[in-house]
């Protein structure tokens, strides 16, 4: 135990190919179902650096309520999907709302992005906005930190019509989707 | 190579290992966006308390009979980066059966499956973090990452902690395996002192008589207690 730095964490390592099972028996794909008022399908593809679709990746979403707010009663804001044969992943749910970002500059909706795989050592961590949000976007503090357009943009989903957003990561090469690390 | 990033510094392994061939093609390569320090620590989800069966935790009774193997008992705490229990925290596990081999239709290893192990368990810590599974020692098993490829006997673990942050997924690896030096995905974390914090302990104390062998393995997540400005609104 280093002083100042608290304990040294277990380090990660990949989740593999063969954890359906143990992972995905309960299909959480479904934040809300399907008839909720407002719901939104969001969804996507995971490219390897190939351009190749990653057939056995976990994709854990993370976001706010419509209300902004995490964790709240009735909605968990948590969903896990694995990608099917063509790289697809998808989830049902609804359009977070602005949260509270630092110095009370509110955040754009967003939602938390990871994605697990065999060849990836560690989970990458990106976040979704939403195309329709410009203004907020504009003023987003981790959108503007972005300082590259072409990254930036990797961040933003697209509207696909009838309430569903697509939302494809490429883990490497043309077009890599921004990644993010949490600072110390 | 790409430069270091904090969790490297924290002792995690690079995305870019190329000893280990999937990360070739799936590596990012693109530097790490930094979050600002007040965006790190954004609560992580309390996902799966309502969902976990009374006898998850127990990987020898998912079947009619009992599996072969050397019955282990694996227990722990997890504890967060100040050193403070993970209360409530789902730990879910999978793993090969003691002869190597998943129940995945996607493993093609010739060893043989047993009716009695499907190798899937789960639990919830309690007050003081601690997680317990009953279930049998793993076997090595071959895999194609390079001639004549073994895994070192593991298991894997997911958990989630306070923070968005704490989320981990690991492997458990026993003592003394044999197999350590020759696996990419254990080399993978370059620091050796990182590298035994995925090595479980033989336990005496946690071995029971006439039964089975104990391990212990705690395991520490980043991240502390979410900020007030995260949490949920009054």
């Amino acid at each position: 135990m280093s002083p100042g730095r608290g304990l040294e964490p277990t380090p990660s390592q990949t989740i593999g190919p063969f954890f359906h099972d143990a992972l995905l028996e309960r299909d959480p794909t479904g934040l809300v179902p399907p008839e909720h008022p407002g719901a939104v399908r969001i969804s996507g593809v995971i490219y390897d650096g190939a351009g190749d679709p990653v057939p056995d990746a976990m994709v854990e979403v993370w976001q706010a309520d419509a209300a902004g707010r995490y964790g709240s009663e009735g909605f968990s804001g948590f969903g896990r999907s694995g990608t099917d044969e063509h790289g697809r992943f998808s989830f049902t749910t609804v359009k977070p709302g602005p949260v509270p970002g630092p110095d009370g500059t509110p955040q754009a909706p967003h939602v938390n992005v990871s994605v697990f795989a065999r060849g990836l050592l560690r989970q990458v961590t990106t976040r979704l906005y939403f195309p329709d949000e410009e203004e907020a976007n504009a003023a987003d503090p981790v959108l503007t930190s972005v300082e590259d357009a072409g990254l930036r943009e990797t961040l933003i989903s697209h509207d696909e019509g009838g309430g569903s957003y697509g939302f494809d990561v490429r883990l490497q090469g043309d077009g890599q989707t921004a990644f993010f690390e949490f600072g110390e | 190579m790409t430069q270091q990033t904090v969790g490297e510094a924290a002792g995690h392994p690079p995305y870019l290992y190329p000893d280990y061939e999937s990360t070739r093609l799936r590596a990012p390569k693109e530097p790490l966006i930094i979050l600002p320090k007040a965006l790190s620590d954004i609560r992580g989800p309390a996902y799966g308390r309502g969902t976990v069966g009374g006898l998850d935790y127990d990987l020898t009774r998912q079947h009619g009979g009992e599996p072969l193997g050397e019955r282990i008992i694996v227990t722990g705490r997890v504890l967060d980066g100040d050193g403070r229990p993970v209360r409530g925290g789902l730990v879910e596990v999978w793993q090969a059966n003691a002869a190597g081999r998943y129940t995945h239709h996607k493993d093609a290893h010739p060893a043989p499956l047993d009716p009695n192990f499907s190798g899937a368990g789960r639990c919830l810590t309690d007050d003081e973090g601690r997680y317990r599974f009953v279930t049998v020692k793993p076997g090595a098993y071959p895999w194609k990452n390079h001639d004549n490829a073994w895994r070192p006997a593991h298991i894997h673990f997911s958990l989630f902690g306070p923070a968005f942050r704490s989320r981990l997924i690991s492997q458990m690896y026993f003592p003394g395996d044999p197999l350590f030096e020759h696996d990419p995905i254990f080399q993978s974390v370059r620091d050796p002192e990182a590298r035994k914090r995925m090595i479980s302990h033989f336990d005496l104390e946690t071995t029971e008589p006439e039964w089975a062998l104990g391990y212990r393995f705690d395991i520490v997540l980043e991240g502390r207690e979410a900020t007030p400005l995260e949490r949920p609104h009054a």
